[in-house]
């Protein structure tokens, strides 16, 4: 078998490069013959004689262009597919490496064969690839993380691309003053113009190497968010060099009004976002009858605040990271989970395709572009690329250590200076530069750097990281007792900043909370759960993925072989003396009852339904919550209850209803149990709430399980697909 | 003390401003009349926290009537951010400190653990300025915290043996994950910290 997957790597990629030369042929063969198509349809009018029916015509123009679409995303998807098959290389070499290997390769074999290579069209980069990796990167921005060090990724972000910008510029202006490079052409607002395309750090690139290494979060946060965030510079000094240019000359008016344009680009851009959010949170409010249509609602808002921002010539960047963080708490609370999980799912999916086609159509157009190759020019500039990136961040965290409580280490310094790669955005904005004369030289210089930083640096960042033993992702899920503590520590501590009479950090925080608690919540969440605590929403939400890793594992044909078995009563002082304590059962009546049970388990669910008093309303999308949270139930139920002894006497006590209805029951603690108040004479009927260990869980090795599962669990490789236990379905890792 | 006079000047001055009183810091009732812990849902337990005698590391238990400059300094040292050039024994040694500090504000009858009700009184106190949804939320959560508790610290105990109480070592192994010396601080203006040390504490 072994051998069969690894042979299979490269017949997938004859297969597509067929595939490719097939769909080009088709092409040549569509515009030879277009113009005799023609002529015998005339001929046979003129003619008079009948053409016989045409049993199969031919009429490739007609789907063109969807059908050219629609084959090379399949060309990138058979490529990323093929790419896992292969463990051993996906290990060593970044998955964005491959890809536009993959790229060049394809790209040769077009120009090989004849045909003209498409390129990376900019309008297509922009309005329809960046999208949705930027909205999958803001919807699922770890928040507390990104406002803690908000102020250093400013600095970083803001500060450290003009430092880049200025010092790359104006360092090649002096290199193309030397006499033997030729360079002459080149004045000091096309350098300045360069260094300001080549500065930026790409989000796109970024993500793609940092998910597949794992380090901890506050590394992540801030080269992620200076990424993101200097999008507005990067605009603003694109646009202003631009009209440069033209113009010919530099006021200090000029520049103030640049500097002023700035900040209405990144304010209004946030602002645009923000409406946009707030819109759409406030639609989702109402949804509750039309569950299907509600992930549309979100991406759509956001595309919209990403056009308008657009249109405007504002960052669409900032603007569709503010709508998504501005939404995501209030739509969450008020769509279902199924639509949570769609939204999720889906914006992954367009996410990893569209980040795959970006890099395969960056080799594409390595390959097909008008190169003018200048060893000078481009070697400076990768160096001077490093160099100046090395010592924005040394300076800049000189700076912002004094302002910081928790420093950054010089390990850390190393990893953001080396964490800052180029990608596409630098490339789509080198294509759209007009002037012709240095644009084919600026083009190569870009391209050779993005080339250096995806391929060297992305390479090696993983076995630097490791020898640096650079903190890694914290790996254990987050438990209830972190979420208690968390907001106790933030309550604690806005107390003691209150006692000093110091107003901080947690001040502001703990003002920005009840504002929203007392005024937004309530018009943008639906019902009842406006006035949800925080700790409650969470232990809910836990409780569900609980739930639904049960439900998953607890279908499976295996029988799990351990059990964790603290259960309620080992923690809760002895109550008074049962009532009703039932004789030991013996070894085969505890058999028949086990038989019995398997037997009845699908049937559960429909006699719980009829003698449960509170799921009679029940949100027809959500009739799986219900039989979740049953199972659930009996599952810990059977945890509590062992082999060889009584069987309790329990009290019966509602089940929550499922979300999105009216009026929330409350949680149900693990003690309490489900519906039958039985007798314990009839075990036949009382087969559901009462059992000697029936399925006993795997408990914990469910949660390594998870806990590994959610390591691999990365952007790029979304859906680790089904269970070790060999379970049919998707495991919803979350 | 090793205490930097031109730091704790401030705080100092607002307190004194506050409470009106000049050499005593004052009782429970001068700390409690300040305006700006008003909506904090804590207000009881930090008040509490400052009387405490085992904050102090002395090695007393009981609670003061009334404190002083020294013991509001010790209890605020709690609250110290590590540095560039703390080592790791001493990162440790703080991390412990600050657990410390939360264990004694949750064990309010000082016997070493934190109990079920104990626990309950917690979250309940946690939910009390929000609305709350009554307390069987607070129950339900607390027991499943409890259990968490159990289960990771005492994986395999037999069905009749009782847990009974969140030990110290627990408390640190459960919140192992939050890094506290990282979190547990306050800004104390542009002080160099490393002056703000108290005697009693090893430094």
């Amino acid at each position: 078998m072994a051998e069969l997957r690894t042979g299979s790597g490269p017949v997938l990629l004859l297969l597509l490069l067929l595939l490719v030369s097939v769909g080009s042929a088709i092409h040549d063969a569509v515009s030879g013959t277009n113009g005799t198509n023609v002529d015998p349809h005339h001929q046979s009018n003129s003619s008079g004689t009948k053409k016989p029916f045409p049993v199969l015509s031919f009429n490739y123009d007609h789907v063109r262009m969807p059908f050219e679409i629609s084959l090379w995303i399949l060309l990138a998807l058979l490529m990323k597919l093929g790419f896992h098959i292969i463990p051993r290389v996906s290990h060593v070499v970044p998955e964005s490496c491959l890809l536009i290997v993959v790229g060049l390769l394809v790209g040769g074999f077009i120009k090989a064969i004849g045909e003209e290579a498409p390129i990376l069209d900019s309008k297509l980069f922009f309005l329809y690839l960046l999208p949705p990796i930027i909205l999958d990167a803001g919807y699922f921005l770890p928040i507390r993380a990104f406002t803690e060090n908000m102020g250093t990724i400013l600095v970083f972000a803001v500060v450290g691309t003009l430092w880049n910008s200025f010092f790359i510029g104006g360092m090649m202006y002096g290199v193309c003053q030397i006499e033997s490079a030729q360079l002459g052409a080149v004045d000091l607002l096309s350098c300045l113009h360069f260094g300001c395309i080549i500065s930026a750090v790409d989000p796109v690139a970024v993500l793609a190497v940092f998910e597949e290494i794992h380090i901890h979060e506050l590394l992540y946060i801030l080269v992620f968010g200076e990424s993101l965030l200097n999008d507005a510079v990067t605009v603003v000094l694109y646009h202003l060099f631009e009209e440069f240019s033209h113009a010919g000359t530099v006021t200090v008016g000029d520049a103030f009004l640049g500097v002023i344009c700035f900040f209405v680009v990144s304010l209004g851009g946030i602002m645009v976002g923000a409406i946009y959010g707030l819109l759409g949170a406030f639609t989702s409010r109402f949804t509750s009858h039309t569950r299907v249509i509600e992930p549309l609602f979100v991406f759509l808002y956001s595309y919209m605040a990403y056009l308008s921002a657009e249109v405007f010539h504002l960052s669409g960047i900032m603007s569709l990271i503010a709508c998504g963080v501005m939404m995501r708490p209030y739509v969450e609370a008020n769509i279902s989970h199924k639509s949570y999980t769609t939204i999720k799912y889906f914006l992954k999916m367009w996410s990893s395709v569209s980040e795959t086609l970006i890099f395969i159509f960056l080799g594409v157009s390595t390959v097909a572009g008008p190169h003018a190759w200048n060893w000078t020019f481009v070697i400076f500039t990768v160096i001077i690329c490093l160099v100046s990136r090395v010592l924005g961040v040394i300076g800049l965290t000189y700076v912002i250590n004094k302002f910081r409580i928790v420093k950054l280490t010089k390990k850390d310094q190393f990893i953001v200076a080396y964490g800052g790669l180029r990608g596409a955005i630098a490339f789509s904005l080198g294509f759209l530069l007009t002037n012709s004369q240095v644009k084919h030289m600026f083009l190569t210089a870009i391209i050779t750097v993005i080339f250096f930083t995806v391929f060297v640096q992305g390479m090696t960042i993983r076995p630097l990281v490791e020898l640096l033993a650079v903190k890694r992702k914290k790996e254990s899920k987050r438990s209830i007792n972190e979420e208690i503590h968390t907001q106790f520590l933030d309550h604690l501590l806005t107390g003691i900043e209150g006692i000093c009479g110091h107003y901080g950090h947690h001040h502001w925080k703990d003002k920005l909370n009840r504002f929203n608690k007392t005024y937004v919540k309530r018009w943008l969440i639906a019902g009842d759960r406006s006035t949800e605590p925080q700790l409650i929403s969470f232990y809910n939400k836990l409780e569900m993925k609980q739930a639904i890793m049960l439900v998953e594992s607890g279908s499976g044909a295996k029988l799990p072989t351990t059990v964790s078995a603290i259960s309620m009563q080992n923690v809760q002082p002895k109550e008074a003396p049962r009532q009703r304590v039932i004789p030991t059962i013996s070894k085969s009546r505890e058999q028949e009852i086990r038989k019995i049970l398997r037997a009845n388990l699908q049937n559960t669910r429909q006699r719980l339904r009829s003698y449960s008093r509170h799921d009679l309303m029940i949100d027809p999308f959500e009739d799986n919550m219900s039989e979740i949270r049953f199972r659930r139930q009996k599952v810990e139920m059977q945890r509590r209850v062992s082999f060889n002894t009584t069987v309790y006497n329990y009290d019966a006590i509602a089940i929550e209803s499922p979300r999105g209805r009216d009026s929330r029951p409350t949680p149900s603690s693990p003690n309490d149990v489900s519906l039958l108040n039985e007798s314990p004479q009839k075990p036949n009927q009382s087969s559901t709430t009462r059992a000697a260990g029936d399925v006993e869980l795997r408990v914990k090795t469910e949660d390594e399980q998870e806990e590994q599962d959610q390591l691999k669990l990365s952007r790029c490789l979304s859906d680790p697909g089904p269970n070790q236990e060999g379970e049919g379905g998707s495991s919803f890792r979350s | 003390m090793g205490a930097s006079q031109a730091r704790t000047e401030h705080p100092y001055q607002d307190l004194m401003d506050k409470t009106g009183c000049n050499d005593m810091f004052g009782s429970k009732e001068d700390l409690a009349s300040i305006p700006a812990l008003d909506n904090n849902p804590l207000r009881k337990q930090i008040i509490t926290a400052f009387f405490d005698k085992r904050n102090q590391h002395e090695n007393q238990v009981g609670f003061f009537e009334e404190i002083g400059f020294e013991q509001f300094v010790m209890v605020m040292s709690h609250f110290r951010a590590p540095t560039l050039k703390t080592s790791e024994e001493e990162r440790e040694v703080m991390r412990k400190e600050k657990l410390r500090f939360l264990f004694n504000m949750h064990d309010t009858d000082n016997d070493g653990t934190i109990t079920l009700e104990e626990y309950r009184k917690v979250v309940e106190e946690l939910l009390s300025k929000s609305g709350a949804l009554g307390l069987e939320a607070a129950k339900a959560i607390a027991d499943a915290a409890m259990l968490e508790v159990a289960s990771t610290n005492v994986p395999h105990m037999a069905p009749d043996d009782f847990y009974e109480g969140i030990t110290f070592e627990h408390f640190e192994q459960i919140l192992k994950g939050l890094e506290m010396e990282t979190r547990m601080h306050i800004r104390f203006l542009d002080v160099d910290t490393t002056t703000m040390r108290c005697g009693k504490t090893t430094s």
